[in-house]
């Protein structure tokens, strides 16, 4: 910059304000397209017939539209009229509310004895912001957060930019594409204790890989042995096998089992309000008292970073949960959800094993929730989008949302070409 | 039975946010006089939120398009809406945007913009030998220390409200903005500024930018009252359009809360003006990285309606209209209570600048003993630094809190 300003010494202000403007955004270097929003960026620059975007994990109906809820449908027009008055800091009360219900269940203690300190976010990716905040401040045995090897790609930032270490355990076997429970249960055993430790509470992103109940029995055991704290990522509730109680297994038994939890809830995917950005974020804690001093803190995390949270999601949310009829409606919603990804995985099992394609594919049919790692390789997914144009993160990872009737036979001719050296 | 029982013991009891604070006190009272002066958010002439009729034909419209889904949006937020409202601040004709080189970004709301304009400084701004910080007006906005404390950039104060003369401390704060080291970052509330309602004249915007420019500083605009302050939304944008003119290097912070009255529904946006087309590429990508591990993509709902009312011609200029309404039963207001003091009640002093100062707020001039003696005895709520909200004032309740302000200077309360 020495070699720019001196000649400009002598220059007229302007000038010279020109080259400090100059100056002022030269050292920003250009920044990485998302890996998992560029796909779709990608998918759109193409023009080809055929294409199918399986990039971001937003359902689409059989015809590979959007799909929005009749019950989110009927609830919005219950909502129009109502005012836009600024909500409290942690978010419509209701809201949170019936959110803690949804996951916790009725039968909760903390729950019960009105312990569980929660607030309204800005979806699942805010609610780990604050909580990664929040501890990065308040949690007082650690700063490193363990994440499962793989887990969804923004994970790692958003802890990060929280303030806090980030460090991965062993979670999902290439070879046998399903859970390394020996691996998983050894890393656990070696973490230090009180570590924090992310677990996907149903429907694992990007594997689809879940632990059986058993499985979370065992893994709850060794949490309670080690101390460590359990932070639940639960984005799925409802989608992963149609029935929201059922999949909030995992979150419920460590609560009863005496376990301290956080917990993140998104309604992006289970109510289809992805981009009205619904979210939850709570804390079991010792008794009402503590509770009110954690949600103060909750407060100060939020403030400052844009004061109090978005209405319209929020009330669409808090009318279904609270209207019966309504409720019940969108249970059936989410099964029906659920069942046609179910039956997309059954249908592409088939036509691979059709196919003849090499491999185990049985994968297919076990992973659980929307996304399917394919156990394509990167170069594989490349040929994918450039020669077949098809659309999925370089992982390997699908969307099952978006394969239908109509382009699953493409979709799967395809892969079998892919894993075959033939595209 | 917990395992971690004692985990959370230790997190102290935080005070609760001073303004969200005096809102519950006012709710839980139960006098029927009571007046609430201290959000700022707009209120009829019945003490009612007001949903703009623009809102409501917005919302109809998209309650009724078939083609409208909950997808998400952009990182950067509905494209439809960010240009729009960058033309609507910086002026269709804007050089900048003509040249591409305004970045736009959807926030959650003023707050979110102020945030996200903070944590790309502090990322990414060359603090020059002043270090990182920022100058704020004395005073500003309560939540501005928070949010640039929140990103590790120290907020420190330059003159700006003479008490002496409830006017601009205009000499003063030229002083400081000589004397700060090159390059700092000076935080400037476009217009009806928050909470004094004191705003430099464009004569004295120019100085002051004459000084920025020689000193090579950043300006760092919040604009959450477009609209609000004359009742044009151009007049109200003169200062930001001049700077950009002028080629300071700035950003500017735009809320819809509001002149939109979508508090709630959290609309707004930050747009950096850079340089060049190439610079304000790369600061976007650096944005959207920012933007994604806090919130991936902002809220849908919002933007939407405000989209629709910046880009329909029927209903931007039905929108003028709201915005006229509420301006202008404001300034009735100010008139109003201007007319109780001096000339019926005479209460002590000068009251001119009830009538001079715009926007939402009014800097009453009182002391913080006089604020609290007027909610502790009058149940009229504002905050302790003497700022009333004009909109919480209507045909009912001015006289009453005219008597009381009155009393209040007497010492008589």
């Amino acid at each position: 910059m020495q070699a720019i300003a001196r000649p400009l010494a002598r220059a007229s202000p302007r000038a010279l304000s020109r080259a400090a403007a100059l100056s002022t955004w030269s050292a920003v270097p250009a920044g990485p397209p998302d890996p998992i929003l560029g796909v779709t960026e990608a998918f759109k620059r193409d023009q080809d017939p055929r294409k199918i975007n399986l990039g971001v994990g937003a359902y689409r109906d059989g015809n590979g539209k959007p799909f929005v809820l009749p019950s989110v449908k009927k609830a919005e027009e219950l909502v129009a009229g109502v005012d836009k008055e600024y909500l409290p800091i942690t978010g419509l009360p209701e809201f949170t509310q019936r959110a803690a219900l949804l996951a916790y269940g009725e039968d909760s203690a903390p729950l019960k004895s009105n312990s569980i300190a929660v607030t309204q976010s800005i979806s699942g990716t805010g609610a780990l912001r604050i909580g990664g905040a929040f501890f990065a401040r308040f949690y007082p045995h650690s700063k490193t957060i363990y994440l499962p090897t793989p887990t969804w790609g923004n994970h790692t930032p958003i802890f990060r930019d929280s303030g806090l270490e980030v460090k991965g355990y062993r979670y999902y076997d290439k070879r046998t594409v399903g859970l390394d429970f020996e691996g998983l249960k050894e890393d656990l055993k070696s973490m230090p204790e009180k570590s924090i430790v992310l677990l996907h509470a149903c429907a694992h992103n990007p594997t689809g890989v879940d632990p059986t109940r058993e499985q979370w029995i065992e893994i709850s055991n060794i949490i309670k042995e080690k101390s460590l704290f359990p932070f639940f990522d639960m984005a799925y509730q409802g989608f992963a096998s149609g029935s929201t109680s059922r999949d909030a297994f995992a979150v419920r038994h460590f609560v009863s089992t005496g376990h301290q939890i956080a917990l993140c809830q998104s309604f992006a995917k289970n109510m289809g309000l992805y981009g009205e950005r619904v979210g939850a974020f709570s804390l079991t804690t010792a008794d009402p008292e503590e509770k009110a001093r954690v949600e103060s803190q909750l407060k100060i995390v939020i403030r400052p970073m844009y004061s109090n949270p978005p209405l319209h999601g929020a009330r669409i949310a808090s009318t279904i949960l609270g209207t019966p009829e309504l409720y019940s409606q969108w249970e059936g919603e989410v099964k029906g959800m659920a069942e046609r990804i179910i039956s997309m995985r059954d249908r592409l099992y088939d036509n691979l094993v059709a196919q003849k394609t090499p491999g185990d594919w049985s994968h297919i049919k076990s992973q659980i929730g929307m996304f399917s790692f394919t156990g394509l390789t990167t170069p594989q997914t490349k040929a994918l989008a450039e020669k077949a144009h098809i659309y999925m993160t370089a992982d390997g990872r699908i969307s099952m949302a978006g394969l239908n009737a109509h382009n699953i036979d493409y979709f799967s001719e395809s892969v079998s070409k892919a894993v075959k050296g033939d595209l | 039975m917990a395992v971690h029982a004692e985990t959370w013991e230790e997190v102290p009891l935080a005070p609760p946010d001073s303004i969200f604070k005096l809102t519950a006190a006012y709710k839980a009272d139960s006098f029927p006089q009571k007046i609430n002066l201290g959000v700022g958010a707009y209120r009829d002439d019945d003490s009612k939120p007001w949903v703009l009729p623009v809102v409501k034909k917005a919302t109809e419209l998209l309650l009724t398009d078939p083609d409208i889904d909950h997808e998400y949006l952009p990182i950067t937020g509905l494209p439809q809406f960010t240009s729009a409202a960058a033309k609507l601040i910086l002026g269709r004709d804007s050089p900048a945007i003509l040249e591409d080189r305004v970045v736009s970004v959807q926030t959650i709301s003023g707050t979110g913009a102020n945030h996200l304009g903070a944590l790309f400084l502090s990322r990414y701004y060359r603090f020059g030998e002043g270090g990182k910080k920022v100058w704020l007006s004395d005073p500003t906005w309560v939540n501005h220390f928070a949010i640039f404390r929140n990103v590790q950039i120290e907020p420190v104060t330059y003159p700006y409200y003479d008490p002496a003369t409830i006017g601009l401390a205009f000499e003063p704060f030229l002083e400081t903005l000589r004397s700060a080291a090159p390059r700092s970052v000076f935080l400037l509330h476009a217009c009806a500024h928050n909470p004094t309602g004191v705003d430099p004249t464009r004569e004295q915007w120019g100085q002051i930018c004459d000084i920025i420019l020689e000193k090579g500083h950043y300006a760092f605009f919040d604009c959450a009252y477009q609209g609000f302050a004359s009742g044009d939304l151009d007049n109200d944008a003169w200062a930001v359009r001049e700077f950009v003119k002028r080629g300071v290097p700035l950003l500017v912070c735009q809320s819809f809360a509001k002149n939109a009255g979508l508090y709630g529904e959290r609309v707004g946006a930050m747009h950096v003006v850079a340089p060049t087309e190439e610079a304000a590429d790369r600061v976007k990508s650096q944005l959207s990285v920012l933007q994604r591990s806090e919130i991936s993509n902002p809220p849908a709902h919002g933007a939407r309606l405000v989209s629709l009312i910046l880009n329909e011609p029927v209903l931007f200029a039905q929108w003028k209209e709201d915005i006229k309404t509420m301006a202008h039963r404001i300034i009735e207001m100010r008139k109003e209570l201007h007319k109780l003091l001096t000339e019926e009640l005479k209460t002590p002093g000068n009251w001119d600048h009830i009538v001079n100062q715009i926007g939402m707020f009014s800097f009453t001039g009182i002391s913080t003993e006089a604020s609290q003696a007027l909610t502790e005895k009058a149940h009229i709520y504002l905050t302790t630094n003497g700022r009333i909200s004009m909109a919480g004032l209507n045909r009912k309740n001015i006289r009453y809190f005219a008597e009381n302000l009155d009393k209040v200077v007497r010492g008589q309360l």
